[in-house]
């Protein structure tokens, strides 16, 4: 079974018509990359598979987005139950004002989590998968301010995973991040694939080759083209693909 | 050296003059700002330090407000700052939070917001004509510290919601959707996230409002000062003195203007001095409740 469908998208922001007509499927355990130039929708698209996109007035949406084969737009969806099974790491690192530890603690105290012991292995768990632990276990109360930005990107990956997602999204997480921390955050995505689906939004095309199983290429809010990504880099179907990936374009 | 780059063609001259000549006039009106704010106090502490010892800061004024204190108008300054911070803070907080986090960005929205600016911009001497309708005969308060309280604490509504929304405004989405993305509601974002961002901000801006409502004196003038009460009030019900209007009283009218002239500078120089130390507050808190706070 396919972990997201996504079928028949249309999307609005006020008048503006910012995704026509999508329709793509996510298999479990592989990565995804949404690739095209700015403003293309790829990062509207990926928003709306944990409706993060609520939050902002004036849209409209047509179409079904399935997860696990329940329709998340379905009336009485319990939004914070979806949002705790498809996770998101922003295009900045956006750690909370707080320690290292209760910035991972966070996610499963507002799901009203109470057992200090259960947390605090929750937290050495998910900073070990998130290739972190090593830096930060002698200062888990220090301010997650006080990491890098390569380490707090890492510690949003870490505070994403700990309430446990099956999906995690990436919204361009490395674009702020100086090449070495951009290298951990792919081998990490690499890694993650075993456990996680994950759907990665990405400027950066030699990373989409890099790390995804499959690539969609966006233009101008329709979804050009979308296969395996050796296939996309190689011998894409469409010369608007193709001009883009050669970067004739973008 | 090449010789073109250390002679300087007429344009470069004339720009580097124009560049020299707009920093000093901009340097000279900033600074003539601090200038007036130094002449002023100094005046005042001149003219006012001299009367001010502990008797002048701790006995009611005597033999027809010639000697003797300042004390109940002290004490009632202060009775109306506190009565106004427990009616604005509470309801300017939440209507602050209200209209930056919940409100749905409308035309609702934007009509109280301009409500609240014009509101700002009503005289005050209109509040204090307001305060003694309303609460005074209306609601029969009577010339009162509530009365005076519930005025003042209107008058300073439109500031506190306003620092408020600056407040929450000044955080970056990015923390309430990093929090909401989580799962946590909008009030679990609120409370654990923004709230303890934007409390430094709101914090500072609610005491510079203490600030302001202890130096008004229209609102009160109605509702509740009294001109003189030489015993400290016993409820929210009597009426008090307070140091503007009694620095108001002392400069036009009594039995001898001339030798309450030194009364009204030490007056004068109290209200200052409160509304420093008040200031110095917002300041030490400010540094204090933000220190493990930064906004990146």
């Amino acid at each position: 079974m396919n972990k997201i469908e996504i079928k028949d998208i249309h999307f609005y922001y006020g008048d503006f018509h910012a995704l026509k007509n999508i329709s793509m499927n996510v298999e479990p355990n592989s990565v995804v990359a949404f690739i095209g130039p700015s403003g293309c929708g790829k990062t509207t698209l990926l928003r709306l598979i944990n409706r993060m996109n609520d939050l902002i007035p004036n849209t409209r949406l047509s179409g079904k987005i399935l997860v696990d084969g329940n329709d998340i737009y379905q009336k009485g969806v319990a939004i914070d139950r979806l949002r705790k099974n498809v996770g998101m790491v922003f295009q900045r690192p956006n750690p909370f004002p707080k320690s290292i530890y209760e910035n991972i603690a966070y996610g499963l105290r507002v799901n009203g989590i109470r057992n200090e012991k259960f947390i605090r292995q929750r937290v050495e768990k998910t900073l070990q998968d998130a290739a972190l632990w090593e830096e930060v276990k002698d200062k888990l109360k220090k301010s997650a301010f006080e990491l890098s930005g390569g380490q707090q990107q890492r510690l949003c990956i870490a505070r994403a995973m700990a309430i446990s997602p099956s999906v995690l999204l990436m919204d361009e997480p490395a674009s702020a991040l100086d090449p070495v921390a951009t290298a951990k955050i792919e081998e990490l995505v690499r890694e993650l694939k075993k456990e996680y689906t994950i759907v990665i939004v990405t400027h950066n095309m030699q990373q989409a080759a890099r790390i995804s199983d499959k690539t969609a290429y966006f233009y101008l809010g329709e979804m050009i083209e979308y296969d395996k990504t050796n296939i996309i880099f190689t011998n894409p179907a469409k010369e608007s693909t193709q001009n883009y990936i050669t970067g004739r374009f973008g | 050296m090449n010789k073109k780059h250390t002679t300087s063609t007429k344009y470069e001259t004339k720009k580097r003059f124009i560049q020299r000549f707009t920093f000093t006039v901009i340097r000279l009106f900033s600074y003539s700002v601090v200038g007036i704010l130094i002449l002023i106090l100094s005046f005042i502490i001149i003219k006012g330090i001299g009367v001010i010892n502990w008797n002048f800061l701790t006995s009611a004024p005597a033999e027809g407000m010639t000697k003797g204190g300042v004390f109940p108008a002290i004490i009632g300054t202060l009775c109306l700052i506190a009565g106004s911070a427990l009616l604005s803070f509470p309801v300017g907080i939440m209507s602050g939070i209200y209209m930056n986090e919940y409100a749905k960005k409308g035309i609702i929205v934007r009509f109280i917001r301009v409500m609240t600016n014009n509101l700002s911009g009503i005289p005050s001497i209109v509040f204090g004509l307001f305060g003694m309708v309303f609460f005074v005969n209306k609601l029969g308060f009577g010339d009162s510290i509530l009365s005076g309280s519930l005025t003042l604490g209107l008058l300073c509504l439109p500031l506190v919601i306003r620092t408020t929304e600056e407040a929450l405004k000044a955080i970056p989405d990015s923390y309430r959707e990093g929090s909401r993305a989580l799962g946590a509601t909008k009030l679990q974002t609120l409370r654990k996230v923004i709230l303890p961002m934007a409390n430094p901000n709101i914090l500072t801006g609610l005491i510079l409002s203490l600030g302001r409502v202890s130096g008004e004196t229209a609102p009160i003038l109605f509702t509740c000062a009294a001109y003189f009460l030489p015993h400290l009030p016993q409820s929210i019900f009597d009426q008090c003195m307070a140091l503007p209007y009694h620095l108001y009283v002392i400069s036009t009218s009594g039995t001898d203007l001339e030798a309450q002239r030194p009364i009204a500078y030490g007056t004068a120089l109290v209200l200052i001095i409160i509304v420093l130390l008040i200031n110095l507050l917002a300041n030490i808190l400010r540094r204090h409740v933000g220190k493990n706070i930064r906004i990146n």
